[in-house]
């Protein structure tokens, strides 16, 4: 379990001092993928440099199972950072060290035979698909291969967390697709609890179980993805979720936002209003996703100006439990 | 169209034999710089303000250090080191006492190439490793050196021709190489050939050296996807 109590952190810098965290508690269990989103400069880095002390927290402390990091010696912080791997989004692979001899450094630090090390590297190599490139180097690889060759490096020392900053926004779609699909089997099968830190929603939405919103140094909100998307509380959460709907240009008539919570099924339930209803609505904006046969997600529509037509829809809307609010 | 002079010098071999002196100090020279110079880049470049042990004082007082020796023209630094020479090798004539001069004027060019070529590694590279539990002596050890090893070999090929030149001059205070028979006998005997001989052999020493530490450094680079 990793715990961060009321972390903070601040720089100093020549002219200010720049509060990049600010009374930061979270909990991420055992076993999860946890996601933490925020716009750019939110401290989403910092706070994942937090995690395993390459940034000095300025106050609070960050607990590892249970030990404090900010207490330990230095040599036991050293240990403890076998157990937490971490990829970037920049790769970060030794340039001149071929891809199995990049896997096997975590090895060589941690003092494990040469021989022993290697046929770790290669297993882990055949995990991430690259063991026919081992004697290939950094500069030989595309991107995407680069990212995998760095997890196999992060899981070298059978960590139990893997810390991913921006693993994904240097790649494109489908790269990212199966970078997120390979962090998603690592989970699975090897149990490994994973911190997933991005600034796109897409990525929450494909891997993680919880979700943190980080808005200007301080956590906003925390919790299932689900329940995150189907009814975000903070204003940052909304906007994130829907980038659009905020500045929606030039409509009239009100606006509801009608929410998918998984309980309505895959019913095409607004071609049934329209039909019902006999009304001409504009869908303004929709994120919708099926889960398993369950519906998640959001609409925006614009009601009719008609004030009996507009009744009617809301009506129809409650009548067949679908949870809407007015928007400003 | 030689001088009477010229004749005599290569029938002496004493080109053959200055050329050989003047690779036997510059290498001499250039193995005991980089023994200090090393060390002293790696520790300019690790205490610095934003490398992996600052430690700003230490930093400033090298740093300072390294500026004065390097600001000094090489040849008034070289005399004034004669009298330091024999507190610190017993003599302050021959080659010994001169090795002992190059290497102090050296010594901080030498530090600053290997700084310079250190502070190229990237940021992320050496982040990455401390997150994997690296301690700094391994970061130094398998991260820095092995990551700049290209642009250190480059470093040294340019750094060897600075000494090799440093050697000629040396000539004029007693040294001995090609600078001294381009002085002794080519300038103050006045026959340009001879000094002209001793410029064709120097360029063609520099120009191996050169073109050897490339190849060397090129071959290493793996970077480099065609080779
Ligand atoms: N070493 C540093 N010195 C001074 N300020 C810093 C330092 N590192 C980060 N900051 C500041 O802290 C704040 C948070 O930075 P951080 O890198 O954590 O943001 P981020 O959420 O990761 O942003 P991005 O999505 O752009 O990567 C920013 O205002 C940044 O300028
Ligand atoms: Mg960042």
């Amino acid at each position: 379990m990793i715990e961060l109590k009321n972390l903070g952190k601040t720089f100093h810098t020549k002219e200010q001092e720049i509060v990049a965290l600010r009374n930061i508690d979270l909990t991420i269990n055992d076993g999860e993928i946890f996601g933490i989103i925020g716009l750019s400069g939110a401290g989403k880095s910092t706070l994942v440099r937090c995690i395993n002390l390459l940034e000095k927290p300025t106050s609070g402390d960050v607990l590892i199972d249970g030990q404090s990091l900010t207490q330990m010696p230095r040599r036991e912080l050293l240990k403890t950072r076998r157990n937490i791997g971490m990829i970037f989004q920049g790769f970060n692979l030794l340039e001149q060290r071929s891809v199995l001899k990049n896997v096997c450094y975590p090895l060589e630090i941690a003092k494990v035979p040469k021989a022993q090390a290697e046929a770790r590297a290669r297993e882990l190599l055949q995990v991430v698909g690259l063991a026919d490139r081992e004697s290939a180097y950094p500069a030989q690889l595309s991107g995407g291969q680069k990212q995998r060759v760095a997890i196999a490096r992060a899981l070298a020392t059978n960590p139990k967390y893997l810390l991913c900053d921006e693993a994904t926004s240097a790649l494109d779609p489908n790269t990212t697709r199966s970078i997120l699909e390979l962090l998603r089997e690592i989970n699975r099968t090897m149990g490994v609890t994973i911190v997933v830190i991005t600034h796109e929603m897409k990525v929450i939405d494909t891997i993680c179980d919880r979700v943190a919103i980080i808005d200007h140094s301080q956590i906003a909100e925390v919790g299932r993805v689900s329940d995150v998307f189907s009814s975000p509380g903070s204003d940052i959460a909304k906007e994130l979720i829907m980038p659009m709907a905020a500045s929606a240009p030039g409509v009239s008539g009100d606006r509801i936002r009608i929410v998918f919570d998984g309980t309505s099924s895959k019913k095409p339930l607004i071609a049934n209003m329209i039909m019902t209803c006999q009304v001409a609505v504009n869908i303004l904006f929709a994120d919708l996703k099926d889960v398993n046969g369950a519906c998640y997600g959001h609409m925006i529509i614009q009601l009719p100006e008609d004030e009996r037509a507009e009744q009617k829809v809301l009506s129809w809307l409650s009548a067949n439990g679908l949870k809407y609010t007015k928007e400003a | 169209m030689f001088s009477d002079l010229f004749y005599q010098l290569l029938e002496e071999n004493m080109f053959l034999t200055a050329a050989w002196e003047t690779i036997y100090l510059t290498v001499i020279s250039t193995v005991i710089s980089y023994g200090f110079g090393v060390p002293l880049g790696l520790i300019l470049c690790v205490t610095d303000r934003d490398g992996i042990y600052p430690i700003p004082w230490l930093n400033k007082i090298l740093s300072v250090l390294v500026n004065i020796f390097r600001s000094i023209p090489f040849i008034i630094l070289m005399v004034a080191m004669f009298p330091v020479a024999r507190l610190v090798v017993g003599t302050s004539v021959g080659n010994k006492a001169l090795i002992f001069s190059l290497v102090v004027g050296a010594a901080p060019y030498v530090a600053r190439m290997v700084e310079s070529s250190i502070k190229e590694v990237d940021r992320g590279i050496i982040e990455a490793s401390q997150a994997m539990g690296t301690s700094n002596m391994g970061i130094i050890l398998k991260v820095l050196i092995p990551e700049a090893k290209p642009s250190l070999i480059v470093g040294a090929v340019i750094s060897t021709v600075t000494i090799l030149s440093y050697t000629a001059m040396a000539g004029t205070v007693g040294a001995g190489g090609l600078g001294r028979i381009a002085i002794a006998y080519g300038h103050q005997r006045f026959s340009p050939d001879i000094t002209w001989v001793c410029m064709i052999l120097t360029v063609i020493i520099v120009q191996v050296i050169q073109e050897l530490g490339m190849f060397i450094a090129h071959k290493t680079d793996k970077r480099i996807r065609n080779k």
